[in-house]
């Protein structure tokens, strides 16, 4: 009896997992062992290539465009996720102090535009920045600053797309900021102000010091997902200059889609693929040697 | 503390309330700014100076939108696809999570690690070969092949493997000893149990699915299977140099996600803090 339910228990297992592991199987193992296959290929888009060795990788450090995709992901990541961060911890800090009706209604006020789609995100800043009609140069103009054609230009570019994704998605980190100030407890403020600690020193040596595993989880989200920005950089970019603002899922994408070269575009995925891996598995290791959070 | 240095803190610390509201409303001004720009006529969008409420209310853009151009058809295809995403991936993820948490079978922990593994992986960077296995099974231009590739949350697998673990086992032994069986095991106790988690995750999962752009773009290359999200980035002439078109365009694709989470509010919330790995 005992060992027949066993074997049911076993088998029931192996029943339930089996969707997901046969669409794990085709959509995520096997892609991914033929992304590491096709990179060693002059493969285009569909179907197969001949083995060409290393030739792919090889390209890539004399490769402009490559090295400029390198060097706006960088620039990107750069100006969103530590900036990001602060910008969204502040809020953080300010709607934490409010309650009830209020507190609700300013964190809706602040979380809405990361439940939008990109593309509603693209549309709406299309327009407040649009050169001729934007609500943003008028305000330039009030203030007696010279209109600029932001998305024209390779200078503006990066940094108003950053200023964007920023307000895109800094709701999510608002929220995993505001669970964090949640979890302190109220007696830690109380003795302090009974210690007659200041503002200033009551957040360097309370709120920031507890805080800083959620802000070590935000940056680290923030930081691979901004790695594989695409989205809002091909949209503004229509009608721009999208080689001036390559960046690497960019790449991967015109190589493929555009060029018909399989194999290289595979190459580009890797070394993307190799930097969100290293990238994951060191924050890994730093987190669990300076004590870990409770995941 | 004396009552001068408690007034100032008070006083400072209204002046603090007072800026996050101020910047909440700054925040939110271009989402506002959309919507009213929708109801106003092309001739008032396009004058030179801030005007914060229409001289002339009209619909007539959403009319045009709904009755003139294709965006009902994306509807209805993101509607479906965000629909099937939903069920297929939550159900699997749920049985899956399930296992893993409460069953031993074989090669169990080989399959949790992969998972936990898989968290990493950037799908960005398997596009080509989605796009590859997709147009092979023939399914580019499909409702299938928008749906296949987007069918794996790692994380929601996780969050379920977290509740079940938190389910004491004295549950499943009782249930054990009335000879139940495994399947009315978990369809009558497990479930049951987690409808709030499992209601969090498929308005995340839809929401989430709704918004996607990377694959809905690649996998369809007809007007007529689009998304809305890619759809009313592609086909500029459909809505002209028609501003307030564009903008009709947008508020109508956000509505449904807007309108989503401003109801579920605290389940939005909630799945999505889990998401990142905090318990709510």
């Amino acid at each position: 009896m005992m060992l027949r339910n066993r074997r049911n228990e076993g088998l029931f297992g192996l029943a339930l997992v089996a969707p997901f592991v046969a669409i794990y199987g085709l959509v995520f193992v096997y892609p991914t062992i033929k992304l590491f296959m096709t990179s060693f290929t002059d493969a285009p888009l569909i179907g197969d290539g001949n083995f060409v060795g290393f030739d792919n990788y090889a390209r890539l450090p004399s490769d402009r465009r490559f090295g400029t995709a390198v060097w706006n992901t960088a620039y990107f990541v750069l100006i969103t996720v530590v900036p990001g961060t602060l910008l969204a911890f502040a809020i953080a800090l300010g709607v934490n102090r409010l309650a009830g009706r209020l507190q609700a209604a300013v964190l809706a006020l602040f979380f809405l535009p990361y439940i939008l789609p990109v593309s509603v995100v693209y549309l709406l800043w299309d327009w407040t920045l649009n050169f001729q009609f934007g609500i943003a140069m008028y305000l330039f103009d009030m203030l007696g600053i010279a209109r600029i054609p932001v998305f024209k230009s390779t200078a503006w570019f990066m940094p108003a797309v950053g200023m964007i994704t920023i307000w895109w998605t800094a709701g999510f980190s608002i929220l995993l900021f505001l669970a964090g100030l949640r979890t302190i407890p109220t007696e830690i403020y109380e003795a302090a102000a009974l210690d007659n600690a200041g503002r200033w020193s009551t957040f360097r040596r309370i709120t920031w010091p507890l805080m800083w595993p959620i802000t070590a989880l935000v940056l680290t989200i923030q930081l691979i997902s901004q790695l594989k920005i695409f989205d809002q950089v091909y949209l503004f970019s229509v009608g721009g200059r999208p080689n001036d603002n390559m960046v690497l899922v960019y790449y991967v994408f015109q190589r493929a889609f555009q060029s018909d070269q399989g194999g290289r575009a595979a190459a580009v995925a890797v070394v993307l693929f190799v930097i969100v891996i290293v990238v994951s598995v060191l924050n890994f290791q730093l987190t669990r040697l300076s004590g870990g959070r409770d995941r | 503390m004396t009552a001068t240095t408690a007034r100032r803190l008070n006083a400072i610390g209204l002046i603090i309330t007072v800026i996050t509201v101020f910047c909440a409303i700054i925040w939110a001004f271009p989402l506002y700014w959309a919507v009213v720009s929708s109801l106003k006529p092309e001739h008032e969008v396009v004058r030179p100076y801030i005007e914060l409420w229409p001289e002339t209310f009209t619909v007539s853009h959403y009319v045009f939108a709904l009755t003139q151009t294709e965006i009902g058809r994306w509807y209805v295809n993101s509607i479906v696809t965000a629909t099937a995403v939903t069920v297929l991936t939550v159900s699997s993820s749920l049985f899956c999570g399930y296992a893993i948490s409460q069953l031993n079978f074989p090669l169990r922990n080989v399959l949790w690690w992969l998972i936990l593994a898989s968290f990493m992986i950037p799908m960005q960077t398997l596009i080509v070969n989605h796009f590859e296995l997709v147009a092979d099974l023939g399914l580019i231009n499909t409702w299938s092949g928008i749906v296949l590739p987007q069918l794996i949350h790692p994380v929601i697998i996780i969050v379920y493997k977290q509740f079940f673990d938190g389910v004491p086992k004295d549950f499943r032994e009782a249930a054990v000893m009335d000879n139940a069986s495994e399947w009315r095991i978990l369809t009558k106790v497990y479930i049951p149990m987690n409808w709030g988690v499992t209601t969090a995750l498929s308005i995340v999962c839809f929401i989430w699915s709704w918004n996607a752009f990377l694959w809905p773009f690649l996998a369809v290359t007809k007007t007529d299977m689009m998304t809305i999200t890619v759809g009313i980035t592609q086909v500029n002439d459909a809505f002209g140099v028609y501003y307030a078109r564009q903008l009709t365009a947008a508020v109508l694709a956000g509505l449904p996600v807007a309108m989503a989470y401003l109801i579920f509010q605290r389940r939005v919330t909630e799945a999505i803090t889990l998401s990142a790995g905090i318990k709510g």
